[in-house]
């Protein structure tokens, strides 16, 4: 897979749901429509959970990776 | 070599709060590994991959940026000052941790956000009043995050205000209704900056109390005051956010400037001693509390811009029968203050009604 030019990282390890869509959705406010947002969570049900809000808001989650034994990345597109 | 690191508010959290960092580096590339095996949640902020300021980053010497001098190489002497400025959007300020929380029921809404809540903690509301209708509306845009309340009455808090006026508490009785409510705001929310108008509203005053916000909400009790927020607000060019209650019967709506006002509805008041007040006809106590916070959510969708605002609509509300209804209203062409040629140019004072004192409950 071709990697994906990430324009900002958010590390959200030890936030829990809803904290962690929430700190997501603040941080693609303040980025630029079709910049890449890279968000590193540790909370197992914001795995599914932030993919799911930010593909309801319109945003393009372009991967949801496991990255360590705890930690996982969402990497979604701005619409 | 002691130096000192300005550290911005927005990467303050990750440096325990502190604005300024000291450390020992002779260079400005050292100085940056220093800060982040300090402070190893700044480095994803400050640093890239391969450890290179990234583009939105950029990093004073002196107030000297270091592209201007030897990059990354610009050596550091003694009392050498610092900054790490990253990009900001906007110039808005994030959010605490606490307002994250306080506000995540918010921010996760699609019409509110982030960018929503930020408008709320910038808006300045009104209230004229602190009674049985100011008393929810203030509660509520206080847990909102409206970032200015501004409180109007003259009243102190009497035993007969319980029964609906439910931001004051026992222990406020004898106190000014306006100290009473700003305390309680600040109970629920601290972000709120409330101004306290202790003072009766009058022809000499008003469009200097109203001039500072962007919304009024009328919780006033008498048609002088009544009269006197709905010409203001026309001649200020502010909306008016209506309600009133009576018995079981209550009504709301909103003016905004330029689409009717309240004297397109009622162009003068009754005479005195036609209608009865408050005080002689008493009036259920939990309905202010339905009417009250139809203001409150009227005035978050005015500073949000959401919804269909109840403008050129009149709600009407019976508790007895538990019914709502709406009637139109629309701006009357030969409205005495909004219409295309009107006769009221300057503010009037409305003579008080029923021999009792003015009231503004
Ligand atoms: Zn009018």
């Amino acid at each position: 897979m071709e990697s994906i030019q990430i324009d900002q990282e958010l590390n959200i390890k030890g936030e829990v749901c809803p904290y962690t869509f929430v700190k997501s959705k603040l941080a693609l406010e303040d980025m630029e429509s079709g910049e890449v947002l890279r968000v590193v969570v540790d909370h197992l049900p914001a795995v599914t959970n932030v993919p799911r809000s930010l593909t309801n808001e319109g945003h393009n989650v372009l991967e949801v990776a496991q990255i360590s034994d705890t930690d996982w990345a969402i990497t979604v597109r701005k619409a | 070599m002691p130096v000192t690191v300005y550290i911005p508010t927005p990467l303050r959290r990750y440096t325990e709060n502190q604005a300024r960092v000291s450390t020992e580096a002779n260079d400005v590339a050292s100085l940056l590994d220093d800060l982040v095996s300090r402070y190893p949640e700044l480095k994803t902020h400050i640093l890239d991959d391969n450890y290179e300021i990234p583009r939105y980053v950029n990093v004073y010497v002196n107030e000297e940026e270091i592209h201007s001098l030897q990059g990354k190489g610009t050596r550091l002497k003694d009392g050498d000052q610092v900054a790490v400025i990253p990009a900001m959007a906007g110039g808005a300020q994030p959010f605490s941790e606490d307002q994250i929380k306080r506000y995540s029921r918010h921010i996760i809404l699609p019409e509110v956000g982030g960018k929503g809540q930020r408008k709320l903690l910038e808006a300045k509301v009104l209230l004229i009043g602190t009674g049985g209708l100011g008393s929810p509306a203030a509660l509520y845009l206080a847990a909102a995050g409206v970032g200015t309340l501004g409180v109007v009455d003259f009243d102190v808090v009497d035993m007969s205000n319980l029964q609906r006026q439910v931001i004051h508490h026992v222990h406020d009785l004898g106190r000014p209704k306006v100290q009473s409510a700003a305390e309680t705001i600040n109970d629920i929310n601290p972000d709120v900056k409330v101004i306290q108008h202790n003072t009766r509203v009058a022809s000499d005053n008003i469009l200097d109390i109203i001039a500072d916000y962007d919304v009024i909400l009328d919780g006033c009790d008498n048609f002088p005051t009544r009269y006197l927020v709905n010409d203001a607000c026309v001649l200020a060019g502010k909306p008016n956010v209506y309600g009133s209650i009576f018995r079981f019967d209550g009504q709301a709506t909103v003016f905004a400037p330029g689409k009717g006002c309240y004297r397109c509805l009622f162009p003068t008041p009754p005479p005195p001693g036609m209608v009865p007040s408050c005080q002689e006809a008493g009036v259920l106590g939990v309905l202010p509390g339905i009417i009250g916070v139809i203001q409150a959510t009227e005035a978050v969708k005015l500073i949000l811009n959401a919804g269909e605002p109840l403008i050129n609509r009149l709600l009407l509300y019976d508790a007895l029968s538990m019914e709502f209804r709406e009637v139109k209203i629309r701006r009357d062409a030969n409205c005495p203050i909004c219409g295309d040629n009107p006769t009221i140019k300057e503010l009037i004072d409305y003579e008080q009604f029923c021999g009792i004192g003015p009231a503004t409950h």
